[in-house]
This record gives structure tokens, sequence and C-alpha cells, in this order.
């Protein structure tokens, strides 16, 4: 018997199962940063006066401008390309989710960059409370990039060709999932950039 | 996703890496309860040494190293592990992971949860979780021997902890997949007709435990991956300046807090507790009603107590630090919301008390063990009081009472439910009914017994007995009118474990030999009861469901017999 | 969402290119005025209510929130009560703990 419900939508709530599955995880990913922030504030109130903001100004606010501009634009790629899936664009939609994944990838390159940088000058996640939850959040950050980019690539490769072929409104669900999932990631970086970098 | 269930499936697929809810719920069940079992023996070594101190260890003693006396270490390793274990490997995995995996989805007419592999992942994530906790006591490190509650700075010097830590982030990640899964299925696969208010009460029960699992264990989560990164990475987020360990000041950056782990550990902890405790209540109710053939009193004050109950659990944690140092103005907030959670509560057990009156009760085993909870929860419950108001708390914080006050919430209290569920739902699983005198025979001695372990435990709280000394208090001067109960209480537990051994005897030869029934046995009005007994592999049911009444419907007046089930006009 | 037309989808990408400009200038806003020189009260209520219209204009249109259905704004709410309680809590009992030493 088949599940009710995968594609279209139950009358009385208006959602299909995966929809309101993606948005339950992330409630429960909201929690999971928003226990982060909990500790970040009661670390910066336990630390020293200055102690956050001296070690904050040692972060370099030109990469991590540069780092949300991509991961904005990812996150319009990624809308377009579910768009495009909408308006029965299969080419369009491989070129904006080809995008998608290479400003995901351009984001770990500038990551990988910032954090070599910050070794090379001998700080590790050690060297301070500050940067001890630098290193724990964005990393945490960085592992959910890596999720989603590991997501998203298997739509993009041919997988995504067949599974668009045998069921395309399925298909079109899907890619909205994840770039639900997606946004959040880019939601949570919106956060992550003025209480790391600029404060 | 569920295939339809015409193509046959080997061994493999079909009862080791199945996506069949039903099965998934088995496995749930059967690695609860082994673990379930393998705490209690934890626990039964550390109260021999309770009752006779540095004295050889029957049975076990040759695994306890190169004497058959348990040592201190080792004694702390038992205690973390015991809690662990029992916790998170054991009940929360057989409440949620077994019961809610097999009877949600049957409870609402669904032909599966709503995403089968995920399912599966939560329990092979559960699995792993749990297989790195067993294999932590192998490592030469040695399993956590910080208590279950982990408190830095002790847990970031301890040996052992970052297996633990790990092993949780597996058992956290398969709680959220599982709970996740749960409430996408209640929401989205009621069966038509089968409205919110005519829910089985164990459905909303399950339904409010997954809310408060998805919303509480993230925050653990994030203080595991702090922690973590104290252990293994050197930062200092549990660790203040200027810390002196064996002699030495620490070296570490410092300016962390230990206060800031109490905080996210009980942000979860407390909600935990709910999670103990609902889906129990739900089992209570269904066997209450199926038992009294009547309808269960104040249905709906019960769900929106059950609702309420799990909202205000998150704002109460704080009650558990009134030793921290806490201010008087946030003392004041704790004390009040924890009073306030205990009206809903006595609501629930005050309509399950009502539920009884005036009805030709049925004393099944499902209905003794759920009787037994009554009183039992009770007396877990009212115990709680003391601890909740800051006063009496600084008195009884760490003590004995502690361990009595929520041993009776989950071991008569919750365990004695579970059992309840395991007698009731025994004939939906297997087609068969368990044996009522076997059952009976493991229920008067548990009964006893539990009582015999857990009631002496107030009595060296009250005196003043610390929860955490490996002697039992010996050496105190205040603990010397109350030692002597540590026998009887230690006495009493390894009767408790004799008294499981009808209950084993009972699974075993009720499977195959035991009394055949058929989809009805107890004639109940819940949908489940509509499925063929064991239901259909991958489907649940023989044709579409639908649903007509309220979930109890006992002795209405002028029906034929004395039950109305949901699925009949 | 399914029974949209392609004009329909058309006037969504134009409020998503829209939203894009929006988030575009706001980054280099909050750059911009973590130079000024204020407070850091003030620095932090600035940049957080920045971020809050960032992350709305994020949640809003491209996770489509304001268009949602009630059960997911449901959760949602509740999440975020649970949020702020997980937030504020400690906070507030940190700070009750300052005053009596």
């Amino acid at each position: 018997m088949q599940i009710p419900y995968i594609v279209e939508e139950r009358p009385d709530t208006g959602l299909n199962n995966s929809k309101l599955g993606i948005w339950v995880f992330l409630a429960s990913e909201i929690m999971l940063f928003g226990g982060l922030f909990s500790a970040y504030v009661f670390l910066r109130m336990a630390a020293p006066v200055g102690d956050f903001a001296y070690w904050g100004s040692k972060l370099s606010i030109p990469m991590a401008t540069f780092n949300t501009i991509v991961l904005i634009s990812s996150s319009v790629t990624v809308i377009m390309s579910w768009a495009s899936l909408k308006m029965k664009d299969f080419e369009k939609y491989k070129m904006y989710m080809g995008l998608t994944l290479l400003c995901a990838f351009l984001f770990l390159v500038v990551k990988y960059f910032e954090y070599t940088g910050k070794f090379h000058h001998g700080i590790y996640p050690s060297s301070s409370t500050f940067m001890g939850i630098y290193f724990t959040l964005t990393g945490l950050h960085m592992l959910h990039i890596i999720g989603g980019m590991i997501v998203m690539g298997y739509f993009w490769l041919p997988f995504g060709n067949k599974m668009w072929q045998s069921d395309p409104e399925r298909f079109t669900n899907r890619i909205e999932v994840a770039g639900l999932y997606w946004h959040f990631v880019d939601l949570v970086w919106i956060f992550l950039f003025p209480i790391l970098y600029l404060l | 996703m569920s295939n339809d269930s015409h193509h046959e499936e080997n061994f493999l697929q079909k009862y080791i890496f199945s996506v069949d809810h039903k099965v998934i719920g088995l496995q749930y069940g059967i690695t609860s309860l082994l673990f379930l079992f393998f705490g209690f023996c934890l626990m039964m070594v550390m109260r021999w040494q309770l009752a006779y101190p540095e004295t050889s260890v029957p049975i076990v003693g040759w695994l306890l190293g190169e004497s058959d006396i348990l040592m201190p270490e080792i004694y702390n390793m038992l205690g973390a592990m015991h809690g662990t274990i029992m916790i998170f490997l054991g009940v929360v995995p057989l409440a949620v992971g077994a019961f809610g995996n097999y009877i949600v989805p049957l409870q609402i007419g669904a032909p599966d949860m709503a995403f089968p592999k995920l399912n599966a992942a939560s329990y092979w994530s559960y699995f792993i979780g749990g297989v790195i906790m067993l294999a932590s006591f192998f490592m030469p490190e040695g399993a956590a021997r910080s208590g279950w509650t982990s408190y830095p700075p002790l847990s970031i010097f301890e040996t052992g902890q970052t297996t633990w830590l790990i092993g949780m982030v597996f058992l956290i990640t398969s709680s959220l997949l599982g709970s996740m899964n749960i409430i996408v299925t209640i929401v989205q696969l009621r069966a038509p007709g089968l409205s919110w208010f005519r829910l089985p009460f164990f459905v909303w029960a399950q339904f409010v435990t997954a809310f408060l699992l998805v919303l509480a264990f993230p925050p653990l989560e994030a203080a595991a991956v702090l922690q973590l990164m104290d252990r293994v990475a050197h930062t200092s987020f549990f660790l203040p300046s200027g810390l002196v360990y064996s002699g030495a000041t620490v070296d570490v950056y410092g300016s962390g807090s230990p206060l800031l782990w109490q905080h996210l550990f009980w942000f979860l902890a407390h909600p935990e507790v709910y999670v103990l405790i609902l889906p129990a209540m739900g089992i209570v109710g269904d066997v209450i009603a199926n038992n009294t053939r009547k309808p269960l009193w104040g249905y709906k004050s019960l769900v929106y107590a059950s609702v309420f109950l799990g909202f205000m659990s998150f704002i109460v944690w704080a009650h558990h630090m009134f030793l921290t140092g806490m201010g008087q103005a946030m003392s004041a907030f704790f004390q009040t919301t924890t009073m306030i959670i205990s009206i809903p509560s006595v609501v629930i057990l005050t309509a399950f008390f009502i539920s009884l009156w005036g009805a030709s009760i049925r004393f099944t085993t499902p209905m003794l063990f759920a009787l037994a909870f009554l009183p039992m929860f009770g007396i877990g419950g009212l115990t709680g009081l003391p601890l909740g108001v800051g006063a009496s708390d600084i008195h009884l914080h760490d003590t004995y009472y502690v361990i009595g006050h929520f041993h009776y919430v989950v071991a008569p209290g919750t365990i004695f439910a579970l059992f309840a569920g395991i007698y009731y739902w025994f004939p939906k699983i297997t087609g068969r009914k368990m044996s009522e005198a076997l059952g009976k025979l493991h229920f008067w001695p548990s009964l006893i017994f539990m009582n015999g372990v857990f009631m002496p435990m107030f009595i060296q709280g009250l005196a003043g007995v610390s929860r955490r000394l490996y002697d039992g208090g010996q050496l105190y001067a205040h603990a010397q009118d109350v030692l002597q109960w540590n026998e009887f209480m230690s006495i009493s537990a390894f009767c408790l474990a004799a008294a499981q051994i009808p209950f084993i005897i009972n699974v075993f030869v009720s499977m195959f030999n035991g009394e055949k029934v058929d989809r009805n046995p107890w004639g109940a009005t819940t949908v489940e009861w509509s499925a063929p007994s064991p239901p259909v592999p991958h489907a649940n049911f023989e044709g579409d469901v639908e649903v007509y009444r309220g979930p109890y419907e006992y002795s209405v007046p002028g029906a034929d017999k004395d039950f109305s089930p949901q699925t009949e006009k | 969402m399914s029974d949209h037309d392609n004009g329909h989808i058309q006037e969504h990408i134009k409020v998503y290119l829209t939203v894009f400009g929006a988030l575009g200038a706001l980054t280099l806003l909050t750059v911009a005025a973590s130079y000024m020189d204020v407070s850091t009260t003030e620095a932090i209520f600035l940049a957080l209510t920045i971020a809050t219209v960032k992350a709305s204009l994020v949640a809003g249109y491209f996770m489509h929130l304001i268009t949602e259905k009630h059960t997911i704004i449901w959760i949602l709410c509740l999440t975020f009560v649970f949020f702020l309680f997980c937030m504020f809590i400690p906070m507030i009992t940190t700070i009750d703990h300052a005053s009596l030493s």
C-alpha cells in the first residue's frame, strides 16, 4: 500500500509530507544553532570586557563580506533552479543548480584560506574563548554547507535526470525541500557574520 | 518508500534492513529491552558494593579487573553508564522508538510511517550509538565516569568522556529523526474521519513527546559539541580562569563557565523527564479505558493537560540548579513554574483515578501494571515537590532522596506502564496472548520489590546521605543510623531481578505456545485492533480505513456490545 | 505551490531578484555600520537589527513563509518561543547571579 501525500497535498493541512518534514527538521536546526548562539552570549558575558571584541578584530571582514555575498547569491540561484523546474525548463535548472554548487564550493575555498591563515598565525580554537566559539560555529556551519552540497550534488548529477523523467512533480518538490534547507544555512550565516566578525 | 508487498523479500530485507515500521518498532523494542536489562545489571553490581562494601562480587566479579572487588573508578563508570543506558538507550527508545513506531501508525490507520527510510536510519543511528556506548567499557580509558549529567569541569578531565559524547551525538540524531517522523506521520497520515479529538490519548502523548524531543535535544547536541571541543581541541567553554586541578593550575585560556553546560544540559534533560513519562501515561490511558469498559474520564482535559505539560517543561529546568548560587528572583521564577507544572500532571493522574470510579474492572495483567502505575507515579510526583522548592532543595539536593524520587517516576512508573503496553499489545504483534498466570507472577513480586528498592532511599536521603558515595556513607556520622537499609535495598534489587524471570519465560513461551487470538482479543475500540494480528507487512490493514467515532466509546447506551470500535459506523 | 502557472513564476522571479538586491545592499550597510564610532550596545543593536531584517527577507520570500500554511507557521512560532527561552533565561539567570555578588 502506498503512503499517502508523498507528492499531493493533504487537503486539511495543505502540505505534503516532505514539506512538513523539512520544516520540523529546520525547527530542530533552529534550536541547535539557538543553543550555540545562547552559548555565545553566555560566554561573551562571562569573558573579561573587550575580550571578544579584541579577538574578533583578528578576523578578516573583507573575506567574510565576500562569503556573505557568495552565500546570498547561492540562495538566489537555488530558488531560480526550483523556479526553472516549475516552468519545466530542465536545462536552466541544471545551470542554476550548477551555479549554486559553484557558490558553495567558493564559500568553502574562502573558508579554507581563512582557517589556514589563522593557523599560520598560531591562532587555534584553544587560543581564546572567542576563537573557540568562532571555530565551533563556523565549523558546524561548514558541515551544513557540505551536507547541502552532497544532497544538491546528487540531484545535479545524472540521478537527477532520471528522477525528473520518471516523476517531475516529485523531483520539483525535492528541489524545493533541498532549497529550503539551503536557505536556512544562508540564514544562519546571516547571523554568524555580524556576531563573529563585526561585533 | 514502501513498495507494494507482492515482491519477495529476502531475510535481510525482511528482518534486518527493513523499512516496515513494525519491524523497526520490534528492533527498537528488542534492543532497548536488552539495554534495560544490561543497565539493571550494572546497578546490581553497584548495589552489591553498597550493601557489602569491598567484598568479592559474586558471579560477575571476574569482569572487574584483577581483584574481584568493585574499585571506585569502576563504580563511577557503572554509575554514569547506568544512568545513560537506562535513559537514552533503554526507556526512551522503548517508549518512543518501539511503541511510537509500532503503535502510532496502527492507531491512526496509516500504512506506515511518513518516511520509512528515515525510520530505519533512526534505528541504525541508535544502534551505532549503543554499540559505541558498550564499546567504551572495553576501551583502554574505560567508559565515562562523570555521572550521566557529565558536569564540567570533572567531565573535561575524566577519561572515557569523549567516547560518551560521540555516542550521544548518534543517539541524539536517532531521536531527532524518529520524532520528526512521528510528528509528520500524525499530522499527515491520519485516516479519513480521524480528527484531532478522535485520536487515542496514546497518540496525543506521542505527539507532544515528539515535539519535546525535536526542540529540546538540539541544545544538548550543541552542548555536546562544545564539550567535545573542550576535550579534544582544548578550548575552555566550560572552564573558568584560574581553575586548579590535581594541585596545578589548568593550562587553558579560561573565562568559560561550567554553568553554561548545566543550562544547556537541563534545557534538554528536564523535558526529557516528560519524554519518559508522557508515552507511559498514554499507554496507561488506553489500558485503563479498555479494562474499565467505560470512556476515559475527561479526555479533552487530558489532551490539554499533556500539551500544557509539554510546553511548561521547557521553563522549569533551573530547579536542578538551585545550589549554583542563583539569585532570589530567578529561584522564585523557577519555583513558581515548577509548582505550576505539577498541576497538569495532577490533572492527568486525577482523570485516570476518576476513570476507575464505578467501573467493573477487569484485572488483566496489563491492567494490573497500569493500576500500579497510578500510585507509584503519584509517589514519584509528590516527592518531587520538596525538590522544586529552593529552601527544601538545599537539604535534599544530591542525596538519595533525589534518586528515590526520580526512580519512582521512571521505574515503577514508566517501566510498569511499558510492561502494561507489552502485555496489552503482545496479541496484536504476535497473534497470541501472553500467559495471565505468569504475568501475575511477574507483577506482584515486581511491585513489592520495586518499593523495597526505592522506598528506603527516601529515608536515607532525608538523613542526608549523598547519592554518589562509593561506600554508601560508611564514613559519615550522619549516615550511621540509616546504613542498615543498604542491605535491604540491595537484596530487594536482586529479588526484583529474579521477578523478571517469569516475564522473560512468558515472552518466549507465549510467542510460540500462547493462546491464539483473533484481531481484537481485549474488545478494544481503537483503530489498531481492526487490523489483522499481526498486521499486514507494509500495509497494516487489509483495506482502506475510515473512522466514524471517538477513541473510547465503551458501553455506549443502546449499542449491541460493550465497545464500539472507531472503524465501525 | 503546485498550481502556479508560468506568469506567476515570472512574477516570483522578479521578487527574488529584488530581495537579492536588498540583501546585498544590507550586507554592505552592516559592514559600513560596523566602522561607525558608536558604543558597543548601539553597535550590537544595529548589527542585530540589520541581520534580523535580512533573515526575515530570506525566510519570508525565499522560503515562502509569508504565504506558508498555518501548521508550519505554528510550529515555527513554538520553536521561536523556545529559542527565546533557551537564549534569555540563562542570560537573565547569570545577571541575577552577578547582582548578588
